[in-house]
């Protein structure tokens, strides 16, 4: 699934680490995440919502909508 | 976090059956070569081996239920599921080889050798596919 997690990351020059770090979860949980090739959980999805003080479909990309763009 | 808790667990508590599993077998070959046990106590010892064995699936169960990285957690169901579809797929070719008398008689336990050969297996092929973007 489509996601902005890198350029929110970026944006407060956080490694994949320190996100894993305030996610609990592995640096590999993250590069998966962001780089569409593993979609997490509905809890996994709100804990990263929450983080940014952002709602889920800021972040990430529904996929019937991902052709629109 | 660059390991969790529940997968350095998991790698203890493999470690340390792994130990238990090569004293007792040992133990269990140098009683069966000097003939030291008989009835019960034989079974007793020719299972003991086994009992380690069967105690790392468990603690595979057990890393399983405890990983809170979900992601984590796929993979090594991903790999279970793979080690489990090898050994299965070898297993039933093997079977009906022996059954047309083409291949030798193997012990059953070589079923769990194969499982976790293919436990190692599924780790590159997730590998390769997590490199490829398709995991």
């Amino acid at each position: 699934m489509k996601n902005r997690l890198k350029v929110l990351r970026a944006e407060r020059n956080w490694s994949q680490g320190d996100l894993a770090d305030r996610l609990d979860v592995s640096r590999q949980s993250v590069n998966a995440i962001e780089t569409g090739r593993y979609d997490p959980s509905l809890p996994l999805a709100f804990k990263i919502a929450e983080l940014f003080a952002l709602s889920i479909e800021q972040i990430f990309t529904s996929p019937s909508k991902e052709n629109d763009q | 976090m660059a390991m969790s808790r529940a997968l350095k667990r998991y790698n203890r508590d493999v470690i340390i059956l792994s130990l238990i599993y090569a004293v007792f077998l040992v133990l269990a070959v140098y009683a069966f070569k000097h003939q030291l046990l008989s009835g019960p106590l034989a079974y007793v010892a020719a299972i003991l081996p086994a009992l380690p064995i069967v105690a790392i699936l468990g603690a595979i169960g057990r890393y399983l239920a405890e990983e809170t990285d979900e992601y984590l957690r796929m993979m090594m169901t991903r790999q279970a599921l793979i080690a489990s579809a090898f050994t299965l797929s070898i297993a039933t070719i093997w079977g009906f080889l022996e059954n047309f008398d083409l291949v030798p008689h193997v012990y059953a336990y070589y079923a769990q050798i194969l499982w976790f050969a293919g436990l190692g297996l599924g780790k590159i092929i997730n590998r390769f596919q997590a490199s490829r973007g398709a995991l």
